[in-house]
């Protein structure tokens, strides 16, 4: 039951593939969202100290860590795309970044609004939040250089450089960023010091972290079949499709 | 080979001379506007010296990085340096070594002066100096590859800092940190030791990673 790894790495069986895929991964996405936020907005007990401005962690959390784990995803892709030449892997990373790059914006917008009713201030330079403010210069960078670059061969390659560079760094960015923060004991709150949660919180908020890795899949590959059916529009396989209406 | 290219790239430095004082003025231009547009109240601004002579000098490097590799880019130059036998690490080392010293070492030279000019004690200069002669060569390392993958891209100026700034980040936290510390009467050596950590990393991986980027840039 070995599986032909060559055959979905090209593009064209990956594309129909991925086709078959999305709309498994859609609806477990948004069965489980449906679920979690249920969970997260009616079943949840209220905080006895954050009151109910805490439920922002539903979306809060999944989203702070999906913008991490996706970037390393993303370097990984576009790692084995330079290291293997597969053009798929670099397809891949192209269309992991905006999703990462979504996520890291909605972990900072959800974390200030969470912010001001918890802290009073919008902002504070904490080692967590300042961090995930660098992965989304990060993130931007990455797909800024990739947006730059006319010729797609060369966009995949120094994009997966600049990848790798960047999570070799992440980890000394973000010792140096906690380093800085303990240093300065400017703010006086720390997010690592949590109070333990209830066990219906923890569910909802596992619940939401699977609802959005199965969003991110389906999302990144209906982006990878868009990116496929671009750079492969000259090929006769894409024309056959074409011809046969599906296009 | 790597002290042919260095002295390459300083004589050809000084004969443009201009564009290493440019980056020089620059930088010096930087940290003059702070106490234009904050007031010039003294001890806020000894305060605030070390985080604005740094962040200055991390612009004034990425300024000049364009000049790393482009002039050579479009001579055709670089060309020849990439079919040579040589190593192209090397080569990337010694070009980053010239670049540091031709913007570099200007920078660090001029540093207590601005310090002076921000009120700052003796002892601050003395580690602000220090802390920049072991963080700006991290710079010119690491903007290797931000230039080497930029190169000949419309827009590549702007872009090279949105790809290396955010890779500056720890070098101007533990360089800036290490001011701090002896202001506040903290020991500093641990942030000294950091930067150089960073400094023989980035000897080791930038030429490296610069040597690939430089190649998918020229394919």
């Amino acid at each position: 039951m070995a599986i032909n790894w060559y055959k979905y790495a090209s593009p064209a069986s990956f594309y129909s593939l991925a086709g078959k895929m999305i709309p498994f991964f859609a609806v477990v996405a948004f069965g489980l969202l449906v679920v979690g936020l249920y969970i997260g907005f009616f079943v949840a007990p209220t905080d006895f100290q954050q009151g109910e401005a805490y439920r922002i962690i539903f979306i809060h959390v999944p989203a702070a860590w999906m913008s991490m784990f996706l970037y390393v995803v993303m370097a990984f892709w576009a790692g084995i795309g330079l290291a293997f030449n597969t053009r798929l892997s670099s397809m891949m990373a192209t269309a992991i970044a905006p999703t990462g790059a979504l996520f890291t914006f909605l972990a900072l917008w959800t974390g200030s609004l969470w912010g001001k009713p918890m802290w009073g201030t919008w902002w504070v330079w904490d080692a967590r939040l300042t961090s995930e403010l660098i992965l989304l210069f990060l993130y931007i960078g990455f797909m800024s250089l990739q947006a730059a670059i006319d010729d797609s061969r060369r966009a995949d390659k120094a994009g997966a450089i600049i990848a790798l560079v960047g999570v070799i760094n992440i980890p000394i960015i973000y010792f140096s960023v906690q380093w800085w923060n303990t240093l300065h004991q400017g703010a006086s709150v720390s997010v690592t010091q949590a109070p333990t949660m209830a066990s219906t919180m923890l569910t909802g908020m596992m619940v939401m972290v699977f609802a959005s890795w199965m969003y991110s899949i389906a999302v990144i590959l209906k982006r990878v079949r868009v990116i496929i059916l671009e750079r492969e529009s000259h090929t006769a396989w894409v024309a056959e499709l074409r011809q046969k209406g599906v296009l | 080979m790597f002290l042919w290219i260095v002295q390459r790239d300083l004589l050809l430095a000084v004969r443009r001379r201009s564009d290493v004082l440019t980056t020089l003025f620059f930088f010096i231009i930087v940290v003059s506007l702070f106490p234009l547009s904050v007031g010039p109240e003294m001890n806020m601004l000894r305060m605030m010296a070390p985080g604005i002579v740094w962040v200055a000098a991390l612009l004034a490097s990425m300024l000049s990085l364009g000049r790393l590799f482009a002039n050579d880019y479009l001579d055709g130059t670089l060309e020849q340096m990439l079919l040579s036998p040589q190593s192209l690490s090397v080569l990337v080392l010694g070009k980053a070594l010239a670049h540091w010293l031709a913007t570099g070492v200007p920078l660090v030279m001029m540093a207590p002066v601005l310090g002076i000019q921000y009120d700052l004690p003796t002892d601050a200069l003395f580690v602000l100096t220090l802390s920049l002669l072991l963080g700006t060569p991290v710079l010119s390392l690491i903007g290797a590859i931000g230039a080497a993958l930029t190169l000949g891209l419309r827009g590549g100026g702007v872009l090279v800092s949105l790809l290396v700034l955010p890779l500056y980040i720890p070098v101007l936290i533990f360089g800036a940190g290490a001011v701090e510390a002896i202001m506040a009467g903290i020991d500093y050596d641990a942030h000294l030791s950091l930067l150089g950590a960073f400094l023989l990393v980035s000897v080791v991986f930038a030429p490296w990673a610069a040597a690939a980027s430089l190649r998918v840039s020229m394919e």
